[in-house]
């Protein structure tokens, strides 16, 4: 750790001829306020927009023959760049420049908020279920700011933001104090180490944010929501409260969504498409959230098939999920392919930057080494109680989300 | 304190002297050819089996991406949830993907459980069954995707592009409707299957971390079967270009966006433009840095994205512009997209600019080059090509070396408005 707070991780990799630069600023969507959603995300487009030294910030990276992207999630916002290994020095310079201060130049605010409000109208208005999330998400919560998309709630907060929300916003989250920085691949850690003093060590270390964020409370009756819409078929989508990342359930959650949704042999697919058709795709899934998340079931009706008919289907698998044990060959199941997953996703060293800072974000980089032993350790029995737990109606919201003729 | 203001010095990429990891080749008893890199620290390994099933040699539409989709929706011994859950239960990833020329099988799964896996490969390449009950599903199924589809301007561009650069008779240019699903029969997969999978052409690509008797395993489990015992047959499609150019759909009268796509017919990979056009598009229109982001995005606001490539087929290629962007800057976007076609024709590339995607292009090659499935994966487009490892440091010697004014006649030559399709789906 470095005086200023900036956490630094360093992880040697010398058969790759690449270095990658991944710095995680603890900020996400869910640290916005009301108001102002979509800020964050917003925000990481203006990173790109010029540094208080450098007017710019993707030319010279390029010119070191490197690539960057950055993304935002409800929880935090990362960036990193991958650039051969000799280089590594530009990166650290760009990421130290713009971690000192922004240019705050009025011309990229006025561009970058044209980018995103297509971005939106890309993604959330000129598709068909676009809207599906913006409307399960404040009907599943009523006082935490997972309410809102990372995209932001509508059009008029980002097209309203101005200059100084953006500096108010940089000095408060953009801080060493809240970053981690990790170097991986062909690097070694004393230099990394020099380099990091060098360029990263003379910032302001910047005021702790201390998230106080408000909690979601018990959910007390099941919420149903309908919704009528242009679109050529009939959707469902019903969601329950699971625990945040680092309970023990969260880890229970993940090989449920696995049993119920994932693959050609899940129980979903198999009961509900394959047997009964009652639905032409099926999902179910969760967004792997830091505090208490949601577990979905998604689906396109078959036409011709009711809504209560399909909606009834979907409560029988999970009733059965709260009255049977699974099978120890479906528990098995489901961790061999957590025990690939892991697999695969380690082969590259970005992704291998990224579990790091992000596990440093949650408390210990080490937890990356100690993820697949939870999964191994969770029984048939746990998946039980964990599912009489959150598939409780009372903790349930759902949409009918009905196809309106087209007139 | 560090100097902030000037950048630290690095190394030029284009000086780096790449080299492609060679790849190990075998053949198994009954001739098909195994392509195989080892390489990699995780216990990971990717096989893929590459037929030449394409649409490229269908006599109905979507009967090959129709086959390639139900290989392992039943097997004379297994029904489809058999099948799936014997590759789910070993953590492995059954995929197939269905594409012109070729059609392919692929597994992922750790190298430890392959010899679970492979024998069930074999069966879904020697005794599918294609049951009538699975393509009804599948027929309803595909059918409502297509609908939902049909609703996103995107889908519906990437549709009609294709069909005036090619014509509606070319694989490349053909698209799906209701009714090709309805009539797809039973009999035409059992045939078609037969003829080019059971009896086809074949060819494997393997990589990560190999066990040291892949080569006995692949032997043992495909080595025997009939594959490779007779020629492809000799198919030849027309390019049928449209007459028209330009094109504006109304697709949904409350559209927020339009997709729009400019495309050009353009010559394949042996072409000896292509690897100094290659560049010339990174400049254009392939990067993030590229003068039609810098221009359209970064500058104007009008899109979240704007890229131009030249399209990935084996025959013929297109060089293509595509873009969503807001509905009331259509228009303005289309015309910049013109104006930069201008300036790269008018005046040569400066030194710095070429300089700057020379290491990109340098630089993003040798990450695109770290990894075994990443290296198997330009093998096998060479392959597939018929192209030659000489390709490869061709196109690097390209990079080093291709001069401003070489760049601007290729503009000359490429980029000229008349030869462009234009369209605007809203």
């Amino acid at each position: 750790m470095l005086e200023n707070g900036l956490r630094v991780l360093v992880h040697e990799d010398p058969s790759t001829p690449m270095a990658v630069v991944n710095i995680m600023y603890d900020v996400g969507a869910r640290d916005e306020a009301p108001s102002q959603t979509g800020f964050a995300h917003l925000f990481e487009h203006l990173m790109f927009g010029g540094s208080i030294n450098i007017a710019d910030y993707d030319e010279p990276l390029q010119r070191a023959g490197g690539e960057n992207n950055a993304y935002t999630t409800n929880d935090l916002t990362n960036y990193y760049c991958q650039l051969p290994a000799e280089n590594i020095e530009t990166a650290f310079w760009l990421e130290s420049d713009r971690m000192l201060s922004l240019a705050f130049s009025e011309k990229s605010l006025d561009v970058q908020r044209k980018v995103v409000v297509e971005e939106f109208k890309e993604h959330y208005i000129n598709k068909p279920y676009g809207d599906v999330w913006h409307k399960m998400r404040e009907l599943a919560y009523t006082t935490h700011p997972y309410r809102w998309m990372t995209i932001g709630k509508e059009l008029a907060h980002i097209e309203h933001a101005q200059i100084e929300d953006v500096k108010a916003f940089f000095f408060k989250h953009y801080r060493p104090v809240n970053a981690i920085l990790v170097v991986a691949g062909n690097v070694q850690t004393d230099k990394v180490r020099t380099l990091a003093e060098k360029w990263f060590g003379d910032i302001p270390m910047g005021e702790k944010y201390q998230r106080n964020l408000p909690v979601e409370p018990k959910q007390a009756a099941p919420r149903k929501a309908v919704y009528h819409a242009d679109v050529p078929l009939d959707a469902f989508i019903k969601t329950w409260h699971i625990a945040g990342r680092l309970d023990k359930g969260y880890y229970v959650a993940d090989l449920i969504t696995e049993i119920l949704g994932g693959g050609g042999s899940s129980r979903l697919y198999q009961a509900l498409v394959k047997e009964r058709q009652l639905f032409s795709s099926l999902d179910c899934y969760h967004f792997g959230s830091i505090d208490a998340g949601l577990l979905a079931i998604e689906g396109k009706l078959v036409k011709g098939v009711s809504m209560e008919t399909a909606a009834e289907a979907v409560d029988n698998e999970v009733a059965r999920m709260r009255m049977e044990k699974v099978s120890d060959t479906e528990l098995q199941k489901v961790k061999n392919k957590t025990e690939s997953v892991i697999a695969f996703e380690d082969m590259s060293v970005m992704s291998r930057a990224g579990s790091l800072a992000l596990y440093e974000l949650l408390g210990d980089a080490q937890l990356m080494n100690t993820e697949l032993q939870k999964y191994h350790a969770v029984t048939a029995e746990d998946i039980l109680e964990y599912s009489q737990d959150i598939f409780d109606e009372n903790n349930s919201n759902t949409i009918f989300y009905y196809s309106k003729p087209n007139r | 304190m560090p100097n902030r203001k000037a950048a630290p010095e690095i190394v030029d990429a284009v000086d780096f002297d790449l080299r492609l990891k060679p790849c190990d080749r075998f053949t198994l008893d009954n001739g098909v050819p195994v392509y195989a890199i080892n390489a990699g620290a995780e216990e990971v390994v990717m096989i893929e089996w590459v037929f030449y099933a394409g649409n490229w040699y269908e006599e109905k539409n979507i009967v090959a991406a129709t086959t390639n989709f139900l290989l392992k929706n039943g097997t004379k011994q297994k029904n489809a949830f058999a099948i799936n859950e014997h590759f789910e239960f070993y953590g492995a990833y059954l995929n197939r993907q269905c594409y012109n020329e070729t059609a392919t099988i692929s597994l992922h799964c750790l190298a430890k459980h392959l010899h679970h896996l492979l024998p069930v490969v074999a069966e879904l390449i020697t005794e599918s069954i294609f049951p009538e009950e699975e393509l009804a599903i599948y027929k309803q199924n595909q059918k409502q995707r297509l609908e939902v589809n049909l609703k996103k301007c995107d889908f519906i561009a990437n549709r009609l592009i294709d069909e005036y650069l090619y014509g509606f008779h070319h694989p490349y240019g053909r698209y799906t409707s209701t009714l090709d699903y309805d009539q797809l029969q039973q009999d035409e997969l059992k045939a078609f299957y037969k003829r080019f999978y059971v009896e086809g052409k074949c060819l494997v690509f393997t990589a990560g971390k190999l066990p040291g008797d892949i080569q006995q395993q692949l032997n043992k489990t495909f080595g025997h079967l009939p594959l490779n015992k007779q020629l492809l047959p000799e198919t030849v499609f027309n390019l049928q270009s449209a007459d028209e150019k330009k094109y504006h759909i109304l697709n949904d009268a409350n559209g927020v966006q339009g997709a729009i796509r400019i495309a050009r017919p353009f010559p394949n990979r042996h072409h000896p433009d292509f690897p100094k056009v290659q560049i010339l598009n990174n400049l254009f229109g392939g990067f993030f840095g590229s003068r039609l982001m810098s221009n359209i995005r970064e500058d104007k606001g009008y899109t979240y994205g704007i890229h131009s490539y030249l399209q990935n087929h084996i025959h013929n290629s297109a060089w293509m512009i595509s873009t969503e962007a807001g509905r009331d800057v259509c228009e303005a976007t289309i015309e910049e997209v013109y104006k930069e076609m201008a300036l790269l024709r008018k005046e040569p590339v400066p030194e710095e600019e070429l300089d700057l995607v020379r290491n990109y292009m340098m630089g993003s090659l040798l990450g695109d080059l770290d990894g075994p499935f990443q290296i198997i994966a330009r093998w096998k487009s060479y392959v597939l090509n018929n192209l030659e490892e000489a390709y490869f440091y061709n196109s690097i010697a390209t990079i080093k070396t291709v001069s401003p004014e070489a760049l601007r006649e290729l503009a000359e030559k490429y980029l000229q408005p008349d030869a462009f399709y234009e369209l605007t789906v809203i």
